[in-house]
């Protein structure tokens, strides 16, 4: 592999092992599966196939940071801001007509044999 | 061509992600050993600064310098080594290991903005481990500057800034002059994860220390806290035999019928 290309491969494992450290299913596991797919491919010789390696790394990145952004903001969000959909449904559990009073047949069991 | 200074304020917090305990005391968190970082709406706001910055160079009708400051002990300084590599200019830290609550801090960033003369200050709408929303408007107040909060879209204009702000009910718009204290809310703009180049490159970039006496100002807690205590656990779930069983259990038991 040419040194520039080799200095990108290596550039691209270093960005990986730093992205990998917040993993949710735990950094370690990560840095055994990133070492694994990076051991798989140190013989490649092609330079399309070796470039064609280092756009899935990228195209990796993106994802882990994708997801870590949509982790924090579901987070957030759900702390922070009131779910209209949730409040809907427990304002129509209380004022549905079989769970007024105190005579509704609905709170009485039926007799059973 | 304007030349825009802003100052970002953030604040390193327990991650939010962090299963959070009450110290055996129970006079606090724990804190110990325990995962920080920057509160997410500091993100966004620094966020926003470097957008503003972008769009500026982009459009070439002026630069931005953006500070960002933080106040609290020296690991602030990892906080303010993240907005650098994401891509601040400059960094201030203002060193203090007492516990500082929203009023001093208002008090200590009047006074770097008192140094720093920026035209705009940003910062997040509220921290996730007190969940206070006040050190921006207590800011406004202290520096009798306007303000606008809970930004959801930011436009600049000359010497002005349109802000459309997510209230209750609804969405406000409002236009300000600048200088003017700007606070984030969650759907403002989606933060960029720092590359480990760039956070290379924060290094090297300049990062001042004060601390509140350098500052002049008084950092004295006015709020005591009494008690912490963690949530009621929960309970686990029955098993229901029938409709007319569950319709008991939610009226008798649960009361919410």
């Amino acid at each position: 592999m040419s040194t520039p290309t080799r200095y990108r491969v290596i550039a691209l494992y270093k960005q990986l092992i730093y992205l990998g450290r917040e993993y949710p299913a735990g950094a370690d596991y990560f840095h055994k599966k990133l070492k694994g797919a990076f051991m798989k491919n140190k013989d490649l010789t092609d330079p399309a196939e070796i470039q064609k390696r280092i756009d899935l790394g990228d195209y990796v990145c993106k994802e882990i940071e994708a997801m870590y952004h949509i982790n924090k903001y579901r987070a957030m969000k759900k702390r922070y801001y009131e779910d209209a959909e949730v409040e809907n449904i427990q304002a129509k559990l209380e004022n549905a007509n079989w769970a007024q009073g105190s005579g509704s047949s609905a709170t009485q069991s039926s007799p059973r044999q | 061509m304007s030349n825009l200074r802003i100052l970002v304020a953030t604040k390193r917090v327990i991650d939010y992600a962090v299963k959070i305990r009450v110290n055996a005391a129970g006079s606090a968190v724990e804190t110990a050993n325990v995962k920080h970082s920057m509160n997410p709406f500091d993100e966004i706001g620094t966020e926003q600064a470097i957008q503003i910055k972008e769009a500026l160079a982009k459009s070439k009708t002026g630069t931005a310098e953006i500070v960002v400051v933080s106040c609290g002990p020296v690991k602030s300084q990892e906080t303010l080594r993240t907005a650098l590599a994401m891509g601040a200019d400059r960094a201030i830290h203002v060193d203090s290991d007492e516990e500082l609550q929203p009023l001093a801090v208002a008090k200590l960033l009047r006074a770097v903005v008192e140094k720093e003369k920026p035209d705009m200050v940003i910062l997040g709408k509220q921290a996730i481990d007190d969940d206070s929303n006040q050190t921006g408007q207590m800011l406004a107040g202290l520096l009798n500057w306007p303000q606008a909060t809970f930004a959801s879209k930011v436009e600049l204009g000359d010497k002005s800034m349109t802000v459309t702000r997510e209230v209750d009910g609804g969405v406000e718009t409002v236009k300000t002059p600048l200088p003017a204290i700007l606070t984030t809310d969650l759907r403002l703009n989606v933060p960029r994860y720092a590359s480990l180049p760039n956070i290379m490159k924060a290094k090297k970039k300049p990062l001042a220390k004060f601390t509140a006496a350098d500052l002049g100002v008084d950092i004295k807690p006015r709020l005591q806290t009494l008690k912490i205590v963690e949530p009621a656990k929960r309970q686990g779930g029955k098993i229901v035999e029938s409709v007319d069983d569950l319709v008991d259990k939610l009226k008798n038991e649960a009361k919410v019928l």
